[in-house]
């Protein structure tokens, strides 16, 4: 299997929203290259008849009754917000440009 | 010191309820303990000390009345227990040792909270761990390490290094950690306490600040087999507000200590796993595992080797489902509804921007190299390579657990392959770091329960004994773990843990 190329390492930072400096994207390289070396043999044992296992005990979906349940009030929600504004909270512009 | 802090939560509660002490006195104790020595240690991130003791005055008079209410309380009632900051609690900030989340109050109270609330237990406060409870060390906190009560250089492990310490530092009888990988059992084994991690979905994770959350689960720390039986009781069961609760509630744990605390394990077939032991794991691990295996054999246990061989790929299934997990569950940290807003210094002022400035600095290194690693191995055309491959090494690890335990009734190994590291010994070095949980991470991968229980001194540091059972089948590592607890006390005259050090204050500056 392929290691993560510094260039392959800016694309999953973009994709992970986690803006990261030079250094820190050259000292990760390395370090992922190590862990994705130590963790690659899994697919040696992993062959096509063996079912994959996505949850330790296997439980069917949970269904409730469909009434109100415990709920916060706005004041409570909004207690931790980095901004907001009436009721709301306060985002900066979603989209570039004009 | 104080001796109402060495007692077992047991202990403590019997004294409580014969009216020999008060809940205050106890609390009070537990928190001049705190204050006497945290300042080195650094396990509480945060002390609760007015609530603690408000909630003990209240059990105090409950019992001072008399009547109905106070044969109605638990009996756990006014012991105090430390929390885990991973854990969200009302009215006590938690941070997950995270920066991200400095500050951050929850609305709402986790399921064992509520439990613990209605029980009555006062609450001393939140314990440090890796942030987000990502490590074996917690040297990961943002809010400074927490050192080893057996030895201040040394790492307490981790994550749930804080619970642990606190508790064999006698800061708490009783603490909750979370167990993902380890983060109960490796830290028990390195501070020479007893930790549990349940079959996956016998405790609630609802308010468990979730890291992966097919493999977290939620459970007691305590200096003794008996204690974490009855927190476990206190804590279990189905909870209508966690979709992966179980449906039933697992009964008969505290029996099943008590049972093993008579020493004898006539009958009980004891599963020794080949491939957890041996090459890495030093000399003096090995050897207190050997004297424990013999310790059990006398005591009527039949001792059978069992052979796990997919457990070789236990370490790599883990390193790809639990960081996939992690970059999904930790994609709500983006500075939006709660917890940490960071504006990029320059450029324009996009909520893109502003989420990538903001994860950039509210997370630490291990945090970003999960989240990094787990947004590879979801990534189109790694999928079926890693994740794919590691949810089968998953079925894998179940049937040779399931093959096991057609020849055994409880399995061994040590908890952790080695004794407690230096501080700062794997620094550089991601893969040794994740190598201390080779032992434990199997459990988790198949949801099955593990328990570690003090299994002696090596180069003067604490050993831990790890026993693991079919799922639903808790109540057999309270036997066994109990067995063994009382068979080594026999044999050292005393318990392990007091045997550790007194703690040198003076020797570590307190840390702000």
């Amino acid at each position: 299997m392929s290691a993560i190329s510094r260039e392959d390492l800016v694309h999953l930072a973009q994709l992970a929203h986690i803006e990261m400096s030079d250094a820190e994207l050259d000292k990760m390289t390395g370090e992922l290259d190590a862990i994705v070396g130590a963790i690659a043999s899994v697919s040696e044992v992993a062959s096509s008849d063996i079912p994959a296992t996505s949850h330790p005990i296997p439980l069917t979906n949970v269904l409730r009754e469909d009434v109100v349940g415990q709920t916060l009030s706005i004041d409570e929600v909004l207690l931790n917000a980095p901004d907001s504004d009436s009721d709301r909270f306060k985002v900066p512009a979603i989209l570039d440009g004009e | 010191m104080n001796e109402l802090i060495k007692l077992s939560a047991a202990e403590l509660a019997a004294k409580l309820r014969a009216g020999e002490v008060t809940s205050v006195e106890a609390v009070q104790a537990h928190l001049d303990r705190i204050a006497e020595v945290d300042g080195t240690l650094n396990a509480f991130l945060h002390v609760n000390a007015e609530e603690a003791l408000a909630v003990a005055a209240e059990v105090d008079a409950i019992r001072a009345a008399g009547g109905a209410e106070a044969e109605a309380l638990h009996p756990l009632a006014g012991v105090p227990i430390a929390i885990k900051d991973l854990i969200v609690t009302k009215g006590q900030p938690t941070t997950a040792a995270s920066k991200m989340l400095d500050g951050w109050m929850s609305p709402y109270d986790a399921t064992v909270i509520e439990k613990i609330r209605a029980a009555k237990l006062p609450m001393l406060g939140k314990t440090n761990l890796d942030e987000f409870a990502m490590g074996s060390s917690t040297e990961h906190s943002a809010y400074g390490v927490t050192r080893n009560p057996w030895d201040l250089g040394r790492i307490p492990g981790g994550s749930g290094g804080g619970s642990a310490a606190a508790v064999a530092a006698f800061e708490a009888p009783l603490a909750l950690g979370t167990d993902t990988g380890g983060s109960i059992r490796q830290p028990g084994a390195v501070t020479g306490t007893v930790g549990v991690k349940p079959t996956y979905g016998a405790v609630s994770r609802y308010g468990a600040i979730a890291m992966a959350s097919s493999l977290d689960q939620i459970g007691p720390v305590s200096r003794t087999v008996l204690d974490s039986a009855l927190l476990q009781e206190l804590i279990g069961g189905h909870d209508p507000k966690d979709s992966t609760s179980l449906p039933q509630d697992l009964e008969g744990l505290v029996a099943a200590a008590q049972t093993g605390a008579a020493g004898d394990l006539t009958g009980v077939r004891v599963g020794v796993i080949k491939e957890l032991q041996g090459e890495g794991y030093q000399e003096g691990v090995q050897a207190r595992f050997n004297e424990s295996l013999e310790l059990l054999k006398n005591a009527g246990a039949e001792i059978v080797e069992v052979s796990c061989p997919n457990f070789k790929y236990a370490l790599g299934a883990y390193y790809l489902i639990m960081p996939s997990e992690v970059s999904s569950n930790l994609a709500k940290f983006d500075g939006v509804r709660f917890g940490q807003r960071v504006l990029p210094t320059e450029g324009p002022l996009t909520i893109e921007r502003v989420m990538a400035a903001t994860r950039a600095a509210g997370f630490g290194d291990e945090v970003k190299r999960r989240i990094i690693l787990g947004t590879y191995a979801l990534s189109a055309g790694y999928y079926d390579a890693y994740y794919g491959s590691a949810q089968k090494v998953r079925t894998l690890i179940q049937r040779d657990f399931d093959a096991a335990f057609e020849q055994a009734d409880v399995l061994i190994s040590p908890t952790a392959p080695t004794v407690a590291f230096e501080l700062g010994a794997n620094d550089n070095d991601p893969v040794a770091m994740y190598l201390n949980d080779v032992a434990t991470i199997p459990a988790n991968l198949a949801g099955v329960p593990g328990i570690t229980v003090p299994g002696g001194l090596s180069e003067g540091l604490p050993v831990g004994i790890q026993f693991l059972a079919p799922a639903y089948e808790d109540a057999r590592l309270y036997r066994a773990g109990a067995a063994l607890e009382t068979l080594l006390e026999k044999q050292w005259g005393r318990t392990l843990i007091s045997q550790a050090p007194a703690i040198d204050t003076a020797s570590i500056a307190q840390e702000a």
